[in-house]
């Protein structure tokens, strides 16, 4: 079971790996990806917009596919939306399984994945007060 | 009816974050859809001015300009995405 949670509040990476391990004894590897929000070129703070329906349809397509191709034990993955400023983490990718091959390739694809394929739009605001949306490909 | 979505930079473009149509006549794909409404204001002229910087969700799964658009569905206009 791979937990897809979207949300405006902050989360505590630490406390949703042990959460994902809690009264375990057959994980025998986490690997996890916290993406943050870098403050460079006088960034003040992120906005991420989203499609809700889509986001939360998109999320469990990801984590199903990621879940029916590596012998996963567990996972979660955590994507907020709204203002967020430098420093503050935007999305958590965390995967538990036996060994660590597959806890690798499950982490790396699924963030990959998230990045591709999720309806979320970055807004940057600069300390000139100016702002532009990212560009994706 | 369709209900179209608008988010990010065509949402700010056309000014509004969406708006529910009856079906056009002639319109039965996505590329069809975009003709359509690139015609209806300069501000949707502005903001579909450039399909390579559009992407289209119907009924919350990505779309190409082949994708049936039909009465009853939801087709969503956006910039490519840039999450993760």
């Amino acid at each position: 079971m791979i937990v897809t949670r979207v949300q405006a509040a902050p989360f505590d990476a630490a406390a949703e790996i042990t959460t994902l391990t809690a009264g375990r004894s057959d994980i025998g590897a986490v690997v996890s990806f916290t993406g943050l929000v870098r403050g460079d070129d006088a960034l003040v703070s992120l906005t991420l917009e989203h499609y809700p329906a889509m986001t939360e349809r998109a999320l469990s397509a990801i984590a199903a596919e990621a879940k029916a191709r590596w012998p996963l034990t567990g996972g979660i993955v955590i994507h907020r939306v709204g203002r967020l400023l430098p420093g503050d983490p935007i999305v958590l990718v965390a995967v538990a399984s036996a060994h660590r091959a597959a806890a690798f390739a499950a982490c790396r694809h699924l963030i990959e994945r998230l990045k591709a394929d999720l309806p979320v739009w970055k807004r940057e605001r600069y300390a000139d007060g100016s702002a532009q949306w990212l560009k994706g490909s | 009816m369709i209900d179209l979505l608008y988010f990010a930079w065509v949402r700010e473009r056309i000014g509004l974050d969406g708006e529910t149509l009856p079906c056009p006549a002639g319109v039965a794909t996505v590329a069809d859809m975009l003709d359509w409404l690139s015609a209806r204001s300069p501000a949707h002229t502005a903001a579909l001015a450039d399909r390579s910087a559009i992407r289209v969700a119907v009924d919350q799964v990505f779309a190409g300009p082949g994708t049936p658009v039909t009465a009853g569905c939801e087709v969503a206009i956006f910039p490519p995405v840039t999450g993760g």
